[in-house]
């Protein structure tokens, strides 16, 4: 730093039009990186939707994928099967990994000795970096081999991987509770249990729900835990979760594999049901944690 | 102990006090138990991993990993060593490109651009990493391979094609150069949000004082604002790099799918995940399920290794900040 005196700027040398240029070369690239990002956005949304868009009719929600034989005209299909399979996937991972996940930030947070917290933080952090297709391969191990797929067991593999996200933005919204507000539920005479039940989760309530869709939205997309445990390409729509399920994800993979071009359109348009229920749940959590960490900092 | 001296102890000390209470104990015991399942799966995750693949690990040892095969001489020689090529090529390939562009977004996001346009492109950047993998591989497939088969391949094979990684005509969509685009689209958000707000927790009388001297928004940047981030930099590019060691789906959609090492980046290839992906209808023998899972061993290591080393530097770097 000490060669660039102050004094360059006075004189006008070749030296400071030098160093503008380079400063305005760099402004220049930067700009048209961030430019870059928002274009691959474009380019693969407006892909998604483009030839989405062709796939989707009323018929689309409501039948299932027709096995066409490749005589006589082509019968409506859909992908009924698909979206119900991963609303069942996904709602039963939801509910194992919610309260798993509020539990663990509640006693990080709010009881935990620090060291301890330190330590068991990093396992999740961890366990957050763990590959979803070694998650898969895990469950897989542990109870298909031998049992049989089912969609339970891909909820299962799924809320490993949400567990962690739940948990982390749990904390977060917990730390933001003002610690006079647990101050003085204490000083009331409450317990601390009661204090942490009615007193400051009910604040957090905001971050929790955030946290919770956008882990569920991410886990709508995730393939590879469905692989090895609920990797079915149905034709039928199934209810139980104890069978393996069809699922968006599953039928995006399997239909991209395929040499026909009406199944590659149909997978577009899957694509573009599952874009779409990520991006609404991705505005509901963004508008959730506004809302509610604006009330939190208000009160401060 | 005085009422004076119980005050200043504060709340904490009148609950030790205070009676048991069974409440309390519920709570703690219930909320430690859920925190403990981080730890447990993940001991349970190595545990079992490791005993599925023993059979594997046995039969064919640390050979494994300089064995180029996959079900040869009928269905029982495996090995990893071309998808652990394929696996570093196309995630170093990826962190490669995904770095300048990420730190270059990072730095337009946090230094250059106004506050409105700030809260449209951030929020977009970080939109890129919620379409999901599989979405990414299907656009890969049909729009990426085709572009890259009929003209960014030749074109760069025509320039460069002197250059061996570019040394063969695409001749087919699925290749190497496509799993390491598919990859950096990936990584590029994750790397870029870190780096953003690495970037604007850099304080401001650093930069004032740096720009205060006469120093360029660049010269700022090079001399105050990177070397204040370095470790955040490093930790986040390890993030990157773990998550694109670890991608599946997309990558077995794009690469070809071929138990091969070749150096020109325009021929198909495999990596270890995207290798365990595609066999999962096509397991046949308990030999070939155990070394499917000698490859996810290996994967969990490699991502292991990649996510304490962030962990441990992000925390070195949280704890300086304290002090």
């Amino acid at each position: 730093m000490s060669a660039n005196a102050p004094t360059a700027d006075l004189f006008r040398s070749e030296r400071m039009r030098r160093r503008r240029i380079v400063n305005r070369l760099v402004e220049g690239a930067a700009t048209v990186a961030a430019l870059l990002a928002v274009a691959l956005l474009v380019i693969v949304v407006s892909s998604v939707v483009r030839q989405g868009w062709a796939a989707i009719n009323v018929d689309f929600f409501t039948k299932t994928p027709a096995i066409y034989t490749g005589f006589g005209p082509r019968p409506a299909s859909g992908i009924s099967s698909a979206i119900i399979g991963t609303l069942i996937i996904i709602g039963i991972a939801l509910v194992m990994a919610l309260p798993v996940g509020v539990l663990t930030a509640i006693y990080l947070n709010e009881l935990a000795p620090r060291k301890l917290a330190s330590v068991l933080t990093l396992a999740f952090d961890v366990l957050n970096g763990i590959p979803a297709i070694v998650l898969g391969i895990f469950v897989f191990i542990f109870v298909v081999v031998g049992h049989g797929q089912a969609a339970w067991k891909a909820s299962f593999a799924l809320a490993i991987l949400m567990v962690p996200m739940i948990a982390r933005s749990t904390q977060e919204v917990l730390a933001l509770v003002p610690a006079s507000m647990r101050e003085a539920s204490l000083a009331l005479g409450a317990a601390k249990w009661r204090t942490t039940l009615s007193v400051v989760l009910p604040q957090a309530v905001g971050g929790i729900v955030t946290g919770a869709t956008l882990a569920t939205a991410r886990a709508a997309g995730e393939t590879a835990p469905l692989l090895f445990t609920s990797a079915l390409y149905s034709d039928s729509v199934s209810y139980d979760p104890r069978q393996p399920i069809a699922s968006i994800p599953m039928f995006i993979f399997t239909s991209a594999e395929q040499a026909d071009p009406v199944l590659h359109q149909q997978a577009w348009g899957a694509a573009a049901v599952l874009i779409g229920i990520i991006l609404v749940a991705s505005l509901i959590a963004r508008w959730f944690a506004d809302r509610s960490v604006r009330r939190l900092k208000g009160e401060r | 102990m005085s009422v004076a001296q119980e005050r200043a102890a504060g709340p904490a000390a009148l609950q030790r006090r205070g009676r048991f209470r069974p409440g309390d104990a519920i709570l703690y015991v219930v909320t430690c138990a859920a925190a403990l399942t981080g730890v447990v799966l993940l001991g349970l995750i190595t545990h079992e991993v490791l005993t599925q693949a023993w059979p594997a690990m046995q039969k064919f040892g640390l050979g494994f990993l300089t064995t180029q095969a996959w079900g040869d001489k009928g269905n029982t020689l495996f090995g990893a060593k071309s998808f652990i090529f394929g696996t570093v090529v196309t995630s170093l390939g990826a962190l490669l490109l995904a770095t300048p562009i990420s730190l270059a977004i990072a730095l337009f996001l946090s230094e250059l651009a106004p506050r409105w346009i700030r809260s449209v492109v951030a929020p977009l950047v970080e939109l890129l990493a919620a379409i999901p993998s599989v979405v990414l591989g299907l656009w890969g497939i049909l729009v990426l391979g085709p572009f890259i088969t009929g003209t960014l391949g030749p074109a760069i094979h025509g320039t460069l094609g002197w250059v061996p990684i570019f040394s063969t005509k695409p001749t087919v969509g699925s290749n190497m150069f496509a799993a390491i685009l598919i990859l950096t689209i990936m990584i590029i958000p994750i790397v870029s949000s870190i780096c953003r707000e690495l970037f604007v927790s850099v304080p401001g009388e650093l930069k004032d004082g740096a720009l205060a001297l006469g120093a360029t928004r660049w010269e700022v940047v090079r001399g105050v604002v990177f070397p204040y981030a370095r470790a955040g930099i490093a930790a986040a590019l390890i993030l990157g790099l773990g998550r694109a060691l670890g991608e599946a789906i997309a990558v077995t959609q794009v690469i070809g799918n071929r138990v091969a090492i070749n150096k020109s980046l325009f021929d198909p290839g495999d990596t270890l995940a995207s290798r365990i992906a595609g066999q999962y209808q096509g397991a046949d023998t308990a030999l070939q399920v155990a070394s499917l899972v000698y490859l996810a061993v290996i994967l969990l290591v490699f991502s292991l290794i990649a996510n304490l080393a962030a962990q441990l530097i992000v925390r070195r770097v949280a704890g300086r900040h304290q002090v």
